[in-house]
């Protein structure tokens, strides 16, 4: 066992810090507030700015919005430490480094598109040209999400499309919903589902966005109201979906800004040593200290789960039990790190950040709100826990 | 012993909830929550009405005579329905005060306004050292012919921006004992040199930042004794927290009602959400916390009531329900999924109270260290 990066590893960490320094905007800092595994504050829900579009150029021209793809598609050819490697460094300085079409759809198209598939959509989507949001979420199909209801019904070449999604996070500021939708209503929920990709455009969609209690306009309902996109547009084979998507999911869930735990909790710690009370430095205090302690142990156990899971993926192993434990255990420390944020820093921590008073820009504060969406989206922490016990212990559903 | 409510106590709880579910929906907390002010004059007047200003206040100074328990007990209903406005900082912070420290000319003046609705009362005591010992209070009160000029920056004050005066603690003497050389002063707030501006909070409570720039205040204007303010401030200290755990009792009630609510009703996997085991242990869990929080509190409320030395129970109480509360209005939001994470839904406005509440008046370590010390640790 080697717990260090390998030699050529920690040269590709060293020159994606030095990109990072060089191209990121210098008021990034105070201008991103996202906290880490919230999908509250995401800097990308607000219209991309020239700046993002920009940096997010610059990813792509390195081939490192796709580290570990292929050169073909458009990939830098790295291992999935590498990729994990360099998703560390980015969320560590938040910095936006693709999401939803480069992580989740690009890979699950990787292994069950078509060829003519692949050769459509990815190039495009290691290039940054394409941003994906996730259609899955119905009025009545949240945690139980096989029994998704918005329909998909074959006229020739075409599929036309009726139904409603919610939650769609980033539907307002994308390009194509990657979608399920259910084709085939005799089979059993699970067997008549397929994964499509939808062009926002198409005539039919309307998106309609919902303020989150961080105040951002985050996530959207979107319907559907016969719209019509070519079969072509069908990830892998007709009424596979639910497969595709079990893959997909586990994609997102592996997803995990870990750099932004480290971060975030370094500049709590920060604000201990600079902050004195009566003479004294809040980190002298033994309850702070110890609140401290206890999330710098619990941020180290997050990291070596995220290392292990890139691990597996270049053995080729599959992490699925494993990408449910790093969903579950760093969504739980986001909400734990906004605790001990707000127990450091009292009274200062609750004030937003347009105050001179406010400290962190108001980061705990909208963190404390924020990390309320970690423990739901992707699948709530009961559904990690079922998927545990059931898949990963093997315990009966039932 | 008996634990149950009296008659009256009942009847009080009962017309409380149900008045604020009619005079102060969600709709007016929202509304109230985004405004300057944070509170309705209407609701305001209609509380004056009913006797809420002055319920503590003894009759001659136009209150209802009633005690410190039926205070808790109306506190936990407007915890329950959220209650926008300076209700504790007028009554609370500054009624209590004055009650306990003002001269009798003072609480003839002011005690009858407070009841009817006319003044609104502010306490200015914590300082950008954002703690409640009196080390932190630096703010000076220098005498000089006859009046008071006060220099300092007080901050995170509740409702200064519409209270008509502010009680403000200060530093008239320096001492080597902190506890020492510490006075009251009621201050119009309408002084020269007063300034106060609005802080943007997370419960979007209205807390200030309110500096004084050699405000000049007569010496009639002097709350108790000068230079033995302290003793005064903890006892309202310690009554605040007894009276926000009040409330927090009646937030987590209402999360609670509203996640076990939603989980009879709503269907995932082919069955309400509650008949699943997940659910039932989280609610289980909420109901505990609900239960042990009211009881606690009720004791450190009782002995603050009766006058007897409540320091331990009150710092017991805030300790736990500030946790608790917080651990319910989180298992809430867990419960309701995506649909809390939504600005319309309402489970967002208690989780924010719950996390102000959880830090005013000292939060859990504070009121720990409290808790070692009377142990005799």
């Amino acid at each position: 066992m080697v717990f260090a990066f390998s030699e050529r590893e920690e040269a590709f960490r060293k020159e994606v810090e030095d990109f990072v320094d060089k191209e990121l905007p210098p008021d990034w800092v105070e201008k991103n507030i996202y906290w880490p595994a919230g999908y509250g504050t995401l800097a990308q829900f607000e219209e991309p700015s020239p700046q993002v579009e920009q940096f997010t150029r610059r990813l792509a021209e390195k081939g490192w919005l796709t580290v570990s793809w292929p050169k073909e598609y458009g990939g830098a050819g790295l291992s999935y430490v590498e990729q994990a490697i360099f998703h560390e460094r980015m969320s560590y300085y938040r910095a936006p480094a693709g999401e939803i079409a480069t992580r989740i759809g690009g890979p699950t198209i990787m292994l069950f598109g078509s060829e003519e598939m692949k050769k459509e959509w990815l190039p495009r989507i290691a290039r940054g040209e394409v941003r994906f949001w996730l259609a899955y979420s119905e009025p009545n199909a949240g945690s139980d999400l096989s029994s998704i209801q918005t329909r998909a019904i074959e006229d020739g070449d075409d599929l036309i499309i009726n139904g409603q999604k919610i939650w769609g996070t980033a539907a307002h500021v994308s390009h194509y919903a990657w979608m399920i939708v259910r084709t085939d209503p005799t089979a059993a929920p699970h067997k008549g589902i397929s994964l499509v990709i939808v062009d926002n455009a198409a005539p039919g969609v309307t998106i309609r966005p919902m303020k989150n209690i961080c105040g951002f306009y985050s996530f959207n309902e979107v319907f559907f109201d016969n719209v019509r996109i070519p079969k072509r547009n069908v990830v892998g084979e007709m009424n596979k979906g639910w497969y595709y998507l079990m893959v997909a999911l586990d994609f997102e869930r592996l997803a995990v800004p870990i750099g932004g735990f480290r971060r975030t909790f370094e500049e709590i710690v920060q604000y201990a040593r600079e902050t004195r009370h009566n003479g004294e430095a809040l980190s002298q205090q033994p309850l702070v200290r110890n609140r401290l302690a206890n999330m710098a142990i619990q941020i180290e156990i997050a990291y070596l789960l995220f290392w292990q899971t890139a691990w597996m993926l270049d053995r080729s192993l599959v992490p699925n039990i494993e990408a449910s434990l790093l969903k579950l255990f760093t969504t739980e420390l986001s909400q734990k790190l906004a605790n001990t944020g707000m127990q450091v820093m009292g009274h200062y921590g609750q004030l937003e950040g347009d105050s001179k008073w406010s400290s962190l820009y108001g980061r705990v504060c909208l963190g404390c709100l924020d990390c309320i969406s970690a423990l739901v989206g992707a699948g709530t922490s009961e559904i990690q826990r079922n998927i545990i016990a059931m898949r990963g212990l093997g315990l009966p559903p039932k | 012993m008996d634990l149950g409510l009296s008659e009256e106590q009942e009847m009080l709880k009962k017309s409380a909830r149900d008045f604020l579910q009619k005079e102060c929906p969600k709709r007016l907390v929202r509304q109230l929550d985004e405004s300057d002010e944070g509170y309705s004059s209407d609701l305001w007047r209609k509380m004056a009405e009913l006797g809420w200003l002055g319920l503590v206040f003894p009759e001659e100074y136009g209150g209802s005579g009633r005690d410190f328990l039926d205070l808790a007990i109306l506190l936990e209903e407007m915890g329950y329905n959220i209650v926008p406005g300076p209700f504790f900082s007028t009554v609370v912070l500054g009624g209590l005060a004055m009650l306990a420290a003002g001269s009798e000319e003072q609480k003839k003046q002011f005690l009858p306004k407070i009841a009817s609705g006319e003044m609104i009362l502010s306490l200015a005591l914590t300082e950008p050292a954002a703690s409640y010992d009196a080390a932190s209070v630096k703010t000076k009160a220098k005498a000089r012919n006859g009046e008071y000029v006060i220099k300092g920056t007080k901050l995170f004050v509740l409702n200064a921006n519409v209270a008509d005066y502010i009680l403000c603690v200060a530093r008239t003497r320096k001492t080597k004992n902190p506890e020492d050389g510490i006075t009251l002063f009621l201050v119009d707030a309408e002084s020269p040199g007063l300034e106060c501006t609005l802080l943007k909070t997370l419960a979007r409570d209205k807390q200030c930042e309110v500096v004084f720039d050699n405000v000049t205040v007569s010496e009639r204007s002097v709350v108790g004794k000068r230079d033995e303010g302290w003793p005064v401030v903890k006892d309202i200290l310690q009554k605040a927290a007894v009276a926000k755990c009040a409330e927090m009792v009646g937030g987590a009630q209402a999360a609670l009602d509203m996640a076990v609510n939603y989980a009879k009703e709503r269907v995932q996997f082919g069955r309400p959400i509650g008949s699943f085991q997940a659910i039932q242990h989280y609610c289980a869990n909420m109901a505990m916390d609900v239960s042990g929080s009211r009881f606690v509190t009720y004791r450190a409320a009782w002995k603050v009531s009766e006058g007897l030395p409540a320091a331990l129970d009150a710092a017991i109480a805030k300790t736990w329900v500030g946790e608790a509360y917080g651990r319910v209005a989180l298992s809430a939001h867990q419960i309701f999924g995506a649909i809390g994470f939504t600005m319309d839904h309402d489970i967002h406005l208690y989780y924010r109270q719950a996390k102000a509440a959880e830090i005013i008046f000292g939060g859990a370590d504070f009121h720990r260290a409290i808790v070692a010390q009377e142990l005799g640790l």
